[in-house]
């Protein structure tokens, strides 16, 4: 696949169905595949907004491999203790930015409702998603994933990606 | 609503400690503490005086529940104010940080300069003669009103309370030494993070000040060897029992022994393995060998060092039930670029998303919610003999029962 023979509409369906497939891996809670839609060198974050307007570079949750985000799903499913819950992703039209053979980067937005056992629903986190997507055998995968988030106050904890 | 003191059955045990668990349910308690320890004789952290570093630089934070301004003045010193004009009571700064050359409410547009001076009223000699305020009207009298401020090693406390001692006699010789190995150096700050947990800020007073729990509730600080109760360490209170530091050196874990003690324990696990260890590939930054302190200072303040991740934790209380926890992480000016990079890799195990510390937040719900209905029900403290002793290791809930002793001071209970 060359991106930039694709026809505008065809890249913009193929980066939103890789958005709609990775937001579904994490709602249907298939997270042992979630590191799959990352190349192995990726760069995933999740930063608060307040740090992110400041340029300072905290992050709250910080990958810096394919292997870290085994290791944070492999962690969650065995080591650490936090109550039941469930993701469900809504995630805005994308806006695609720079287009090369073998690379596209998008914006999107995204609320992330969240259902404990009480079941009780409630916003757990609104942001914007700064992705780069490049081409690995043939198919979009993410070589970066920011996670802007607004809802700088997280609610108790901060587990699933 | 005002069950107060004597309905409670707190019982002078010389072994052990039995807090009644009304304390962190009921909202008379919580405007008590507001009353008797916020504007009480104590210093609380503020923040860190790298976060104001301009005339005119600020941030809005809390005391307690109380809405407070951090800031520099022209002289470049430091300031705290209580955010709340003095005419009808409005926010006077309502953005989290900034920078301005006075203070000014939006709401009657009532001026301060930067110490918290009342310096205009609009509309004050009236318009044409007609409105205005009274003839005896004296701005002297209505400013913001200012806080006591004291900085030690960058770190800012504050203090409504003109007899509180005066701060390195309130914090005693041991937290003075604890901080000033932290942060005797420039620091400066990597970012925020605020976690809100559904529970009385006590609860976490006492997470804070347990040795006990560590190695038992996060199974990634055991596994790894962050922290095990088996390790050298110790518990230790000041004088006044108000603070407490913990520390653990994890080059003496000893994998043999350690598998026999932890082996019927669910949070020690050899089959877990890093695919990336890199996030443990720490770098050894101090000399006494000691690579995880907690110092707990009462009342709202968390110095930590984990590995190699620097952060003070700030408790904000938000109501009987619910409380949140500002982690500001820091690191030193002079860090080269790979400690920084480490310091930053290195987060992923503190704050609301951290592998070590993510669980105290269910830790301090699971309380909160079966005790709403047991005011009168009271917990059980005794590991390491039910005294509050300073303690070599690390089997301990001692430096808990300091902190019961203390507060029932602060609050005359």
């Amino acid at each position: 696949m060359n991106l930039t023979e694709l026809s505008p509409l065809e890249r913009q369906y193929a980066v939103e169905q890789l958005l709609a497939r990775y937001a579904q891996c994490i709602d249907d809670d298939r997270l042992e595949q979630w590191p799959d839609f990352f190349v192995e060198d990726c760069d995933y974050r999740i930063v608060s907004r307040e740090n992110a307007e400041r340029n300072l570079p905290l992050a709250t949750m910080s990958c810096e491999s394919r292997g870290m985000l085994i290791d944070r799903v492999v962690s969650l499913r065995n080591a650490n203790i936090y109550e039941r819950h469930h993701y469900r992703h809504l995630v805005s039209s994308t806006v695609l930015g720079t287009v090369t053979a073998a690379s596209v980067t998008a914006r999107s937005h995204y609320a992330v409702f969240r259902t404990r056992t009480n079941g009780v629903s409630e916003v757990y986190s609104v942001g914007s998603y700064d992705d780069e997507m490049c081409i690995v055998d043939g198919a979009l995968k993410f070589k970066r994933k920011h996670v802007i988030f607004d809802t700088n106050r997280i609610d108790s904890l901060l587990v699933t990606p | 609503m005002s069950r107060i003191g004597a309905e409670f059955s707190w019982p002078d045990n010389t072994t052990g400690c039995e807090v009644p668990f009304g304390l962190f349910t009921e909202q008379a308690w919580f405007e008590r503490e507001q009353q008797r320890i916020f504007r009480g004789p104590v210093w609380s952290f503020v923040g860190l005086a790298v976060e104001v570093p301009e005339p005119g630089s600020f941030k809005t934070t809390y005391v307690g529940a109380i809405p407070v301004i951090v800031l520099r003045d022209r002289d470049g010193h430091l300031q705290v104010l209580e955010n709340r004009c003095a005419h009808r009571g409005a926010l006077v700064c309502r953005e989290l940080r900034g920078k301005q050359a006075r203070l000014s409410c939006v709401y009657h547009q009532w001026t301060y300069d930067l110490g918290g001076r009342l310096l205009g009223v609009p509309f004050r000699a009236g318009i044409d003669g007609r409105g205005g305020m009274p003839p005896g009207f004296d701005p002297a009298r209505h400013n913001l009103t200012r806080l006591r401020v004291a900085e030690l090693h960058g770190l800012v406390f504050a203090s409504f309370c003109a007899s509180s001692p005066p701060l390195t006699d309130y914090l005693g010789p041991m937290v003075v030494a604890s901080i000033a190995r932290l942060c005797a150096r420039p620091l400066t700050v990597l970012g925020d993070q605020r976690q809100f947990m559904h529970g009385n800020w006590k609860l976490y007073a006492e997470n804070t000040r347990d040795p006990y729990h560590a190695s038992l509730l996060h199974l990634f600080h055991n596994t790894f060897g962050l922290y095990r109760s088996t390790q050298t360490g110790a518990c230790l209170m000041d004088d006044s029992h108000c603070h407490t530091m913990l520390y653990a050196k994890a080059a003496t874990s000893n994998a043999k022994a350690d598998s026999e003690v932890y082996k019927d324990v669910r949070s020690y696990d050899t089959s877990f393995k890093l695919e990336d260890p890199s996030v443990l590939a720490g770098r050894a930054e101090f000399d006494d060998g000691i690579t995880l302190v907690i110092l707990s200072v009462f009342p709202n303040l968390v110095l930590q060092q984990i590995a190699n991740t620097l952060a003070v934790r700030q408790i904000v209380t938000h109501g009987v039930d619910g409380f949140e926890l500002v982690w500001t992480h820091f690191g030193y000016a002079d860090d080269d670029d790979a400690l920084r990079a480490m310091r930053l890799k290195q987060a992923n195990l503190i704050g609301p998303a951290g592998f070590v510390s993510m669980e105290d937040g269910e830790a301090v719900e699971i309380v909160q919610r079966a005790v709403r209905e047991a005011r009168d029900a009271r917990s059980y403290i005794a590991m390491g003999g039910g005294r509050a002793e300073d303690a070599q290791h690390l089997v301990t809930e001692s430096a808990i029962i300091g902190f019961w002793e203390a507060y029932r001071k602060v609050m005359g209970i």
